[in-house]
């Protein structure tokens, strides 16, 4: 049975809406929903998603050029893929602009612990209960969130030398 | 002092050309790599268009025991104080060769964490332009380097990244022996 | 004791800073900084349209820059839905397997001469000199080659390639051959590589490690045996995987993988289907700014049968070779050089695709699509919004996972120990950072 059905069977209550565009299993699911999916994911034999491939955020401001409005501004998405089955799910969780937190995953897939730093140094989304929150690519003293799109591609904040 | 830099004097000038052909035949290096133009150093270094010929085959990896500054790959604002400090603590007379576009100019990277070129922090006395030059470029401007150590020549000037205007480069604390001994009446 | 490796330093790997904390030798603690190289892939990505950020991909992983064009351009076609033709498929996967030789050379080599084994570099360097050569002919330059297109590759394989790459790749055989005979049983490197820098497979798949870093462990992953792309199923190939996770077998499973992928070339070679595609040409060659001319004038009756002589790094956009390796979309790819130059409906197709405002739009959606890359999985995540410019694009580097867990590595082992197991580890600050 397809790792996406499973899912819906059992949650269906939190799962705001799915697809699979060319393929590619898709869920997005209310935020408070996110620990017990993932939980569920990983720990059910038949789907056994023990590798989190990727986890990534994308910002909707100005989404095809304001033609379209999505009703929060980011979303958090997550890659899952299984050793055992070789199938493969995305979760997509909405974010909001004014507080925007989502669970953290540290405590069930290690490598979550840097993706979510990234996205924290990107984006500027809490994870609630990460142990280390900080920036990774960017250093401290850079202010604001680089991969929003109100954060203009060539501002720069140089440490030393002239301000171009 | 007028002695040494009367232009009659046969000894000291031809002592300065003997210097400077020392010099430019065993370049020190220090290769700052930092991204794909060190593959490309790499094989400059290597067997098939080997750098030894000209002396600069052995790099140095410490600053204090190098001459010349290979900065090779794109400088983020980031790497930027790290790349001041090490040009510092090098000692006179030292060179600095921009390696690839991105340390020329920035290259195509014009976003918030690239430096448009190294010469706006740190003087530059060659550029070598390429994404990532091919090996035959970074011999041609290692020969034109060795023909300015052969003159005695640095750059001192930093330039505006977008008007590209000179000014003269600001000296590390210490730099020359009056400011250093400034700098420990200073501190004691 | 805090002991600084600072971001400039001598391993010939890119920029990273560890802060290693010190017990006397032992590592007890390490403290890994990056983001040195960040240059701003993602974000400038969204900034051009799609063709354009083949150059940006080219300089992610720059030692394998091949693997990331291809699969850049696999995730657009999945996002498009089309299909490209088998002479490409086979050119893109014989320019990947290349790549991946010369990644692994790289590695292997600068990690040798990081334990003084100076000559072993030279010759792993002179080997990826032979295969740059080969490079350098199809696709124009030696590193950064932005080499394949949307629906297809810039320029089909030259007259005589095939003996070209077999002579080379014999050679290449022989180099590492040579590197055996002085690394394998060399005592000195097996004592400084064996039980260094151990993982344990289930440590490595909760962090998400891929590539021959996992297949060192014993766990046999390789998309292109799992999700096969391109022709990767006709093929015949071999995935080495080690037992214990140390450095010595990341080693073994990367000169075993060289050899795999030479194998990969020779049977391309023997099964790629013929090109160009001679057609109904009338045999008349005509030069570009005659062509232009005449069809300026209106003289274009003749023009649709004969053949332009174009400038060499044209070459491969003339008719002859442009449906062997190219998609059959005109809203995709560029049309042949004849068609540009010589009707109005060729110049308003190539100004379509071209002009800012109009190129290629894919449909609104998302896709993920995922490549071997040299060190694990390389996936890209483009997110559509039906504009020309890519609205978001996501590169999941293959070492990024890989260094979360190298102080899983490396804590319990000496200082002097840092050195073969980072250099194992491959990691490329320019896919690390983007």
């Amino acid at each position: 049975m397809k790792p996406l059905q499973r899912v819906q069977e059992q949650f269906s209550a939190d799962i705001i809406e799915t697809h699979a565009f060319r393929g590619d299993e898709t869920a997005i699911i209310r935020p408070s929903s996110l620990l017990a999916i993932a939980k569920f994911l990983k720990e059910t034999p038949e789907l056994d998603f023990n590798f989190l491939m990727d986890l990534t955020a994308v910002d909707y401001l100005f989404y095809a050029g304001g033609r379209i409005q999505k009703e929060f501004r980011f979303e958090v998405v997550y890659h899952f893929f299984s050793l055992k089955h070789n199938h493969r799910i995305r979760l997509k969780v909405p974010v909001d602009e004014k507080s925007p937190e989502v669970d953290t995953l540290c405590n069930l897939w290690a490598s979550a612990n840097w993706y979510e730093r990234e996205v924290w140094d990107m984006y500027g989304i809490k994870f609630k209960g990460h142990p280390d929150l900080r920036r990774i690519l960017m250093y401290e003293e850079f202010v604001g969130h680089a991969l929003r799109k109100d954060y203009p591609v060539n501002k720069r904040q140089p440490l030393i030398g002239p301000q171009n | 002092m007028s002695f040494l830099s009367s232009p009659t004097n046969f000894f000291t000038s031809k002592l300065n050309d003997a210097l400077g052909w020392a010099r430019k035949f065993s370049i020190f290096q220090y290769p700052f790599v930092t991204a794909c133009c060190g593959m490309e150093y790499m094989a400059t270094n290597c067997s098939h268009y080997d750098q030894d010929r000209f002396g600069a085959g052995f790099p140095r990896f410490s600053p204090r025991q190098s001459d010349v500054l290979f900065v090779v790959g794109t400088i983020s604002h980031k790497m930027a104080p790290v790349l001041k400090t090490v040009h510092d603590q090098m000692c006179d007379p030292k060179w600095v060769v921009a390696f690839g576009v991105c340390t020329c100019t920035g290259g195509f990277y014009d976003n918030y964490s690239t430096v448009m070129g190294i010469d706006t922090i740190i003087p530059v006395d060659i550029y070598i332009p390429g994404c990532p030059p091919r090996p035959e470029n970074v011999l041609d401007g290692l020969m034109k380097l060795q023909d300015k150590i052969q003159k005695g020549e640095q750059s001192r000037t930093l330039y505006d990244p977008r008007t590209k205007i000179g000014r003269p480069a600001e000296l590390a604390q210490g730099y020359t022996i009056e400011g250093h001994i400034k700098h420990i009446e200073s501190v004691s | 004791m805090l002991l600084n490796v600072g971001p400039s330093h001598p391993a010939m790997h890119g920029v990273i800073r560890m802060i290693m904390e010190l017990d006397g030798e032992k590592i007890k603690g390490v403290d890994i900084e990056m983001g040195y190289l960040h240059r701003a892939f993602e974000k400038m990505c969204e900034t051009v349209m799609y063709t354009q950020c083949f150059p940006y991909t080219d300089r992610l992983n720059y030692v394998s820059p091949l693997i990331n064009n291809v699969g850049f351009a696999l995730t657009v076609e999945k996002l498009l839905g089309i299909d490209i033709p088998e002479r490409a498929k086979y050119i893109r996967v014989i320019m990947s397997e290349i790549s991946r030789v010369t990644d692994h050379l790289t590695c292997v080599g600068a990690s040798a001469m990081e334990l003084g084994a100076m000559s072993v570099f030279l010759y792993m360097i002179k080997a990826r000199e032979f295969l740059w050569e080969l490079v350098e002919e199809i696709t124009g330059a030696r590193l950064t080659i932005s080499y394949v297109r949307i629906g297809g590759v810039k320029a089909d394989l030259t007259k005589g390639f095939a003996d070209k790459a077999f002579g080379k790749i014999a050679d290449v055989r022989k180099v590492l051959i040579e590197a055996d005979e002085l690394l394998s049983r060399n005592r000195i490197f097996i004592d400084r590589m064996k039980n260094i820098g151990k993982i344990s497979a289930e440590d490595a798949i909760a962090y998400g490690v891929t590539g021959p870093f996992l297949r060192a462990t014993g766990v046999a992953y390789d998309v292109r045996k799992s999700n096969p792309y391109l022709i990767y199923d006709k093929l015949d190939f071999e995935v080495p995987v080690g037992s214990t996770g140390d450095n010595l077998d990341r080693y073994f499973v990367r000169m075993a993988e060289m050899e795999q992928s030479l194998r990969i070339i020779e049977q391309c070679f023997q099964q790629i289907p013929d090109g160009p595609i001679a057609g109904d040409l009338s045999g008349v060659v005509i030069p570009a700014a005659q062509m232009v001319d005449r069809a300026k004038m209106g003289q274009t009756e003749d023009l649709i049968e004969d053949e332009v002589n174009l400038d060499p790094t044209l070459q491969g956009s003339t008719r002859k070779y442009h449906d062997a390796i190219n998609a059959n979309k005109k809203d995709v790819v560029l049309p042949a050089k004849e068609n540009t130059y010589g009707n109005i409906e060729g110049l308003m197709n190539h100004f379509k695709l071209v002009m800012y405002g109009h190129g290629i739009k894919p449909p609104i959606g998302e896709v993920y699509f995922p490549v071997e890359g040299a060190n694990g999985e390389l996936g890209f995540y483009i997110v559509s919004d039906g504009r020309d410019h890519p609205w978001r694009v996501r590169v999941h580097p293959p070492c990024f996972p890989i260094m979360a867990a190298l102080p899983k590595c490396l804590i319990g082992d000496m200082m002097a120990d840092l050195v073969p197991t980072f250099g194992s580890v491959n990691m490329i600050a320019g896919e690390l950072d983007r």
